[in-house]
């Protein structure tokens, strides 16, 4: 149906690990707020990874829109949790996301 | 079967390398790791056929993303050793709930098959031109709103980044628009006689008018020099 060169299994199996690797990164870096910020774009991007490999196996383009709509999301996202992590350091000099307990009671 | 092997190397370096952010030490090895990522991604990309959105996610993403982290990173003048306390303590939790996940996936990829009738259920079929010039196609006809909203959410997202980070510092110089408004001719003019002959320096007109002179500070008058303005006076 597609024009695929190569078969969809390789690309499922990469986006499933790259994937599964940013979870994990999530649960590593539980301190570092910056590289869980980079976890999700790795999640995102084996999200991405999966809609193209989808869009060009069944030759449905509407995969690489929702692609573009998902970067374009990812890029807004960056910025707003790294100006988020700014504000934050510039407050409390320190960037731990165990200090984030100002809300508590 | 040469668009196989490729695929093959792009796909180890991707996961060695995304594997590297989220093990790496140092912060910013971690940004040029997932640099390195996007790049092998962006490989796959064109192999899948998809030329467009791997030149976007170089543009986009190495350009901007990944540059912003870098900038972030080095900016912050954090301990990042320290930030890696709980690395061994949340190694075995974050192991086994990634292994869960991967077994679910995998589960879901063995049981799984593609409609027989995916070819008429298709939104929108992709023609036999280019990958750019099909996308530009349908991006600004079918999925002109999901382009809209796309638009909105950086505005939204560069809108809500200059809030956040904005520093109203009390040496920032603003624009006074009531101050600007109510400037009469008068203050900012003024009309003087020349006699012929007579250079400006001899009349006195100084352009730009000199600012008032600044305040004197209060202790220096004494002769006791600039250090020592905190101590107490001793006579």
């Amino acid at each position: 149906m597609g024009t695929m060169a190569v078969g969809l299994g390789h690309y499922l199996v990469v986006s499933a690990i790259l994937l599964v690797l940013g979870v994990f990164g999530i649960f590593l870096n539980r301190k570092n707020v910056i590289v869980i910020l980079m976890s999700i774009e790795l999640i995102l991007l084996a999200v991405n990874l999966n809609l193209v490999a989808f869009s060009a196996a069944l030759g449905d383009l509407a995969g690489q829109i929702m692609a573009m709509f998902v970067l374009t999301v990812a890029a807004a996202e960056a910025a707003i949790g790294l100006a988020i992590v700014l504000i934050y350091f510039r407050n409390r000099g320190s960037i731990q996301v165990e200090d984030v307990t100002l809300m508590k009671g | 079967m040469i668009a196989t092997v490729f695929l093959y190397i792009f796909s180890v370096i991707l996961i060695a390398s995304a594997a590297m952010v989220v093990s790496a030490r140092n912060p910013v090895h971690s940004v040029l790791f997932l640099i390195l990522s996007f790049f092998n991604a962006a490989a796959l990309f064109v192999i899948a056929g998809a030329e467009f959105l791997a030149m976007v996610l170089v543009i986009v993403y190495v350009g901007a993303v990944a540059v912003l982290f870098l900038f972030v990173v080095m900016m912050l003048d954090v301990n990042f050793a320290e930030l890696r306390g709980g690395f061994q303590r949340y190694l075995p939790i974050g192991a086994a709930v990634g292994a869960v996940l991967f077994v679910e996936l995998a589960a879901l990829y063995l049981g799984w098959t593609i409609t027989p009738t995916a070819a008429t259920l298709r939104l929108s079929p992709a023609p036999p031109i280019g990958n750019t010039q099909a996308l530009g196609n349908i991006l600004y006809t079918d999925y002109i709103f999901l382009f809209q909203a796309a638009g909105l959410v950086l505005l939204v997202a560069m809108i809500g980044a200059i809030v956040l980070t904005l520093r109203d510092r009390k040496t920032s110089r603003h624009q006074n628009i009531a101050r600007q408004t109510a400037r009469t001719v008068a203050e900012t003019l003024e009309m003087v006689d020349i006699s012929v002959g007579v250079g400006i320096k001899d009349l006195g007109i100084y352009r730009p008018k000199l600012p008032p002179p600044e305040p004197e500070p209060e202790h220096a008058d004494g002769d006791h020099g600039h250090g020592a303005h905190h101590a107490p006076e001793i006579r």
